[in-house]
């Protein structure tokens, strides 16, 4: 197996005496779907948010890439490979779905602080982002303003932008948040076909979604994971199911 | 320009086709930049060639259009607000003429680059501290410093001149050959000069990926961090740029008029410039500079018919804009012209 891409040791995050995240150890192996699931306010977002460096942990280490990223400011995590995507969509409304994109590119191929235009230059990182858009279905509104497209669309937008920085580990909140439940199939499945090398960490609640696709679960209660493993293992563990899914999921 | 007004009252505000933001200042292909930026070098041009009379008028609206700029690159473009930018403009100004005043530096092209330096350190000092508040808080500490610095300028007589302004400055001529003239003819072509350049590049800089990313800050901060932008150093270096172009703006002033007083670190001058860019549009370049055209020419023409009261026609300018045509002069012109263009009122 290959080296994890991402991990957590001893993760800690306390706002005085509210404990939000305990001891959580993670790992996430390149190439692995993994989900995230756990009841409302069980610390799914505060982990995500404590892995990209939103939040400083009050003690633990977030490791990426086998390096220490801990003190590490969110921008330079995202450099290093660690991307989000955000459960409300969180994106440069007044600019067209194209030009998202190439921001997202420019920043990648740290270009943001050429103070000069290049035609030729502007002409590749076009092509490269109606190259990913056309992945995701989107090239026919590359010239439309984003916030004239439908939400689902625009969901898609957010996923656009993550791929556009080339990510190692991508960490989905809720990608699927905000839409009907008929098309929440069309971007998992987008999700699903994406680079294998790739590692993807998805907050879901749908949990139809969740057993179909996810390789991985882990499960978080109050905090602390309450469980890991395979759809298979966490559907049959007691546990779980006593605790968070009820008795009326089944795998 | 009349007419342009005019049309904006009856025509409807709402539902007017307009560029994304990006490809409006970005691409700078909208039919307003190209039409405003035609107006204004044949109004340059017809200056030049019939209004003798105008030229030391015409240096004053280059050196307002400079300025105008430097506010709309850092409030319009990189949405940092400003009640504060006097300071820099009045640094600029008493940079150089401080050193010519006092320390004999009087030729006009290093000195401009002088003051450019001096604002942009002081635009480098505070910009640390202006750009950890945002909205009403980055408000305050603008209009403080620039507080601050106005009241140090005041008491530092020996140095200022105080309220009485700075006195025996002069200027040598321009590379050695062309004297400032009583006429202001080499005033109005020094800041003309120095304005092509600082517009060509401001264009050149609103297109390049850097100027995109300033937009995309202004649009979405947290998404810029989260594509891995650090938006504190890349705000913080167009506030130095901003200064630096302000204080240039400032010295032109200095230069062409050969003397400085406190006016030019005022609150009002910093509240004015603001009105500018409101007026021509926020965010495009050429609104900001036909804005500070349109408010200088305005200002010379009402305050002549009436001293005292031509705020009163600023006032009612600058409301019947906001409500009728929020995206300011710039945006009259784009719906004009697409109404010409179409024939048709969307």
């Amino acid at each position: 197996m290959l080296p994890p891409i991402l991990e957590t040791h001893g993760l800690n995050k306390s706002f005085g005496a509210l404990t939000v995240a305990q001891n959580i150890n993670f790992s996430l192996e390149p190439g692995t779907f993994e989900a995230l699931i756990g009841p409302n306010g069980a610390g799914k977002s505060t982990f995500v948010n404590l892995l990209t460096g939103l939040i400083p942990p009050t003690s633990g280490s977030v490791i990426l890439d086998g390096q220490d990223v801990t003190a590490l400011p969110i921008e330079a995590r995202v450099k290093r490979g660690m991307v989000r995507t955000f459960q409300i969509n969180t994106l440069f409304n007044s600019l067209t779905v194209a030009e998202n994109v190439i921001l997202a590119l420019d920043e990648h191929h740290n270009h943001g602080w050429r103070p000069l235009p290049s035609p030729t230059l502007r002409r590749v990182i076009r092509e490269e982002a109606y190259g990913i858009l056309d992945r995701l279905g989107l090239a026919p509104w590359g010239n439309r303003e984003v916030k004239s497209l439908p939400y689902g669309r625009q969901r898609l937008v957010e996923i656009a932008i993550a791929l556009a920085l080339r990510p190692k580990v991508l960490l989905l909140d809720e990608p699927a948040a905000g839409i009907p439940s008929t098309e929440t199939g069309t971007i998992i499945e987008v999700l699903e076909s994406l680079a294998s090398d790739l590692a993807i960490l998805i907050i879901e609640h749908d949990m139809d979604l969740v057993f179909r696709f996810a390789q991985r679960i882990t499960v978080l209660v109050q905090g602390a994971v309450l469980a890991r493993g395979t759809p298979d293992e966490i559907a049959n563990n007691e546990t779980v199911k006593s605790v968070y899914l009820g008795e009326g999921i089944h795998a | 320009m009349k007419s342009m007004s005019a049309s904006g009252g009856a025509a409807t505000p709402s539902g007017a086709a307009t560029p994304s933001t990006w490809r409006g200042l970005a691409m700078g292909r909208s039919g307003g930049d190209l039409a405003i930026a035609t107006l204004l070098g044949l109004g340059a041009l017809a200056t030049l060639l019939f209004g003798e009379a105008y030229w030391l008028l015409a240096s004053q609206v280059a050196i307002t259009m400079i300025f105008a700029l430097s506010v709309d690159l850092l409030v319009g473009y990189a949405g940092i607000v400003t009640l504060g930018h006097a300071v820099f403009f009045g640094l600029g100004a008493y940079t150089v003429g401080i050193a010519s005043a006092h320390l004999g530096w009087t030729e006009p092209l290093s000195g401009l680059l002088l003051a450019g330096l001096v604002a942009a350190a002081l635009g480098g000092a505070t910009g640390v501290l202006v750009l950890r508040t945002k909205g009403l808080g980055q408000l305050m500490l603008t209009m403080a410093f620039a507080s601050l610095v106005y009241e140090i300028a005041n008491r530092a007589k020996p140095l200022t001149g105080g309220a009485d302004g700075l006195q025996g400055m002069v200027i040598a001529p321009i590379l050695g050959l062309f004297e400032f003239d009583i006429f202001g003819l080499t005033a109005f072509l020094y800041t003309l000069a120095v304005l092509g350049v600082v517009v060509g590049l401001a264009v050149l800089m609103t297109r390049s990926p850097y100027g995109r990313s300033l937009v995309g800050i202004r649009e979405n901060r947290v998404r810029m961090q989260a594509i891995g932008t650090n938006v504190q150093q890349r705000l913080l270096s167009i506030y130095v740029v901003s200064a630096a172009l302000a204080g240039i703006a400032g010295a032109l002033l200095a230069q062409t008029s050969q003397f400085v007083g406190l006016n030019v670190l005022h609150f009002s001058l910093s509240g004015e410039i603001l009105i500018i860019v409101a007026l021509g549009g926020a965010g495009r370049l050429w609104g900001a500079l036909l804005g500070a055209v349109v408010f200088t020419l305005f200002k010379d023409r009402l305050s002549a018919l009436d001293p005292a009261y031509w705020y009163f026609w600023l006032g009612l300018l600058l409301a019947v804009i906001v409500l009728f045509a929020p995206k300011g002069l710039i945006g009259l012109v784009d719906r004009l012209l697409s109404i010409l263009q179409r024939g048709e009122v969307r």
